[in-house]
């Protein structure tokens, strides 16, 4: 299996991220949602088989700086696009998971021609008001992997990597950590996670998919429908035994899904 | 010292088994809950007392903003100041304050708050709240991350209003005027005494210190909790190299005065925990969303007053709970006089925010208690800072020749009988 190593990357406006690396192939550039990628990553190994995959940390995850640089949607799509040049890469491919769908697409929009192939992974962004998205926000610890995860027990181990949370140094690394990665989510998805994305959908030219889990209880699979509905061209696939976190839950659905498409 | 008297005008019909059966008395609290016909009496009873307690002697009468919420009605705290203006001539209007992060442009606060200086002959305390995240982020959408930027940039246009006699451009982040150009202004000269009430934010100290305004901590929990922040309040003032000035420093306290202890329990107990029981009833992910505390101060460890810590706290609450860990100061004149001593010099302030109406209290109830501490306890208490004595930076200026609309006041004349069913 590639082992990916780490690497920090310094933008040209100043921020400083962790990005993950490993294999080889055609780029692909891996954006994490706003619980951040946790310790263990393994669909990333599995997409690594086949591309030469980028998996950047936002400022406010992990090692990465620079959060008071990125303060609205604008800016944290330029700040993706400003990695894809600090790496290098030409005409990527965009897989976005979550938040990371949300900002992926507008990145897509903004210069439509600057990647390859485009994949949501259910993706944040859009509003419907028959299917509100419940407030992250607003939510205690349990409540978080209950909606997160199709086994909520499995997930929340996923989600504190297995720290033990009754050593009260632990919870507290946890809690500091989870806070400042919410903080810098919350810029573009507080109080709703809509920034009228919907109304520059159209000019979107790559080839999109998008992905779902199945019994996602974050954002509801109607959302793919929509997505679909507002990108020429886009297919849609669903993935069974997977909630909001289908990469996690189903590594290998995940990445036979993605391989297929980009081919 | 000065007193200022306070209602936070809680919602008195919440029931027995709120707290089992509603997760939070804030943000999302059914309005059902709600009476408009009984909230018409529930308004003039507050507002009587707090005309009242300007008959009184109080130095103050106190009012603040809160939205969705069991027990603050007062989503338009300048409303209420409005009345007041209009029925009281004496005392300081304090008004903690507007959570101007919130408003939509600021400038409304600079006019609003111009406009109850000059109608109250400039009896204006304008307080400039951060807001609570209940309020400022769940109730009014702000982006936790963003709203202490937000709130500064709100302050600066409100202070240059105040100060310029041009129109001029406000070319701000999140707001952007061609035109300032407040109208009107205030009778106080640069302006009304600026109080920020804050929870536990350090860099709210800095703040205060960097425009020398009053800091004023809001707490629930007594002086025995708040002494802790305090004192850390009062290490960056010296830090600063700022006079220590106790009029710096506001902090606020339940108080229940009686003939004796026993009557004070027999009285007060039962509307102290119901205000203790459900109008503190927030569910813990509301008083803390990320971002609203900066990382500084999350990692000072400073906690919100309404964190799951404080919840458990709350769980099986008793008097004696209350009153040992001095949440709430009640008893006797005399006790209530040694403790608040206690409280006034060990917090090191000037200025005393008293909450007497507590809970579901009925009118009489505060009455008494309010017109016990008037007559019993405030004259021992009025000179704890002599070598402060003529420090008036942190308080009204008056005009002289000011209009006495209130010369009719029913509200100063009897109590109401209990809460109309």
């Amino acid at each position: 299996m590639a082992a990916l190593k780490s690497q920090t990357i310094e933008t040209k406006k100043g921020t400083r991220c962790r990005v993950l690396e490993g294999g080889s192939g055609a780029p692909v550039v891996f954006f994490h949602g706003a619980g951040g990628l946790l310790a263990d990553n393994p669909f990333l190994d599995g997409l690594a088989r086949r591309y030469h995959v980028f998996a950047p940390e936002w400022p406010g995850y992990g090692e990465s700086a620079g959060d008071e640089l990125l303060e609205d949607m604008l800016d944290f799509a330029l700040h993706g696009w400003d990695l894809v040049d600090a790496l290098g890469l030409r005409q990527p491919h965009l897989v976005g998971h979550s938040m990371g769908g949300m900002i992926a697409a507008e990145m897509a929009c903004l210069a439509p021609r600057d990647l390859a192939r485009l994949v949501l992974v259910g993706a944040a962004g859009l509003w419907l008001e028959e299917h509100p998205i419940p407030d992250i926000f607003a939510m205690l610890p349990q409540e978080i992997a209950e909606v997160l995860f199709v086994d909520p027990a499995r997930g929340a181990a996923l989600l504190t990597g297995g720290a033990d949370l009754s050593d009260i140094e632990a919870l507290k690394d946890f809690y500091v950590v989870t806070q400042r990665r919410l903080a810098m989510a919350g810029k573009i998805l507080f109080p709703i996670p809509n920034r009228r994305l919907s109304r520059r959908l159209y000019r979107l030219t790559a080839e999109t998919l998008v992905l779902w889990g199945a019994s996602d209880r974050l954002i509801a699979p109607a959302y793919a429908a929509q997505w679909k509905a507002l990108i020429p061209g886009a297919r849609v696939q669903t993935i069974d035994g997977a909630g909001h976190m289908l990469p996690w839950e189903q590594p290998e659905a995940f990445v036979e899904a993605v391989t297929r498409f980009l081919a | 010292m000065k007193f200022t008297w306070f209602n936070l005008m809680p919602w008195p019909y919440l029931p027995d088994d709120f707290r089992e059966t509603h997760r939070s008395v804030w943000v999302d609290i059914p309005s059902t809950l709600y009476d408009p016909r009984k909230g018409h009496h529930v308004y003039h009873t507050y507002l009587d007392q707090l005309e009242y307690a300007e008959t009184l002697g109080f130095d103050g009468i106190g009012c603040n903003e809160h939205h969705q919420n069991g027990y603050g009605l007062m989503p338009s705290p300048n409303l209420i100041a409005a009345t007041l203006a209009r029925r009281t001539s004496r005392a300081a209007i304090c008004v903690i304050g507007n959570s101007i992060a919130g408003y939509n442009p600021p400038i409304r606060v600079a006019e609003e708050f111009a406009m109850l200086d000059v109608m109250s002959g400039g009896r204006l305390v304008a307080g400039f709240p951060v807001g609570t995240s209940m309020d400022t982020n769940f109730c009014y959408g702000q982006i936790p991350a963003l709203t202490r930027d937000k709130y500064r940039e709100a302050h600066d246009m409100i202070m240059k209003a105040w100060a310029s006699d041009e129109p001029f451009a406000f070319d701000g982040k999140y707001n952007q005027l061609r035109w300032v150009n407040c109208w009107p202004k205030p009778i106080q000269k640069p302006h009304p005494p600026i109080y920020i009430p804050g929870g536990g934010s350090i860099e709210t100290w800095d703040f205060c210190l960097d425009h020398d305004y009053n800091y004023s901590y809001l707490s629930f929990f007594g002086y025995l909790r708040g002494k802790a922040l305090l004192d850390g309040y009062w290490e960056r003032v010296a830090r600063r190299g700022k006079d220590d000035s106790p009029y710096r420093a506001a902090f606020a306290q339940i108080i229940c005065v009686a003939d004796t202890d026993a009557e004070a329990e027999r009285l007060y107990a039962e509307h102290c925990l119901y205000f203790f029981n459900r109008c503190l009833h927030v569910f813990p992910p509301f008083a803390d969303p990320p971002g609203y505390r900066t990382m500084a101060t999350v990692k000072y460890g400073a906690l919100s007053q309404l964190t799951r810590a404080r919840q458990k706290i709350l769980e099986n609450l008793t008097w004696k709970q209350l009153v040992d860990e001095r949440f709430v100061i009640a008893g006797s004149p005399e006790t209530v006089r040694q403790q608040l001593e206690e409280c006034i010099k060990g917090l090191r302030i000037g200025h005393l925010f008293c909450l007497f109406h507590n809970g579901d209290m009925p009118d009489w109830k505060t009455r008494h208690s309010s017109k016990l501490f008037a007559e019993k306890v405030m004259p021992h208490l009025r000179d704890l800072w002599p070598e402060w004595k003529h420090d008036e930076r942190w308080w009204v200026h008056p005009m002289d020749e000011r209009i006495r609309p209130e010369e009719q006041r029913p509200g100063a004349e009897k109590p109401r009988a209990e809460w109309p069913r």
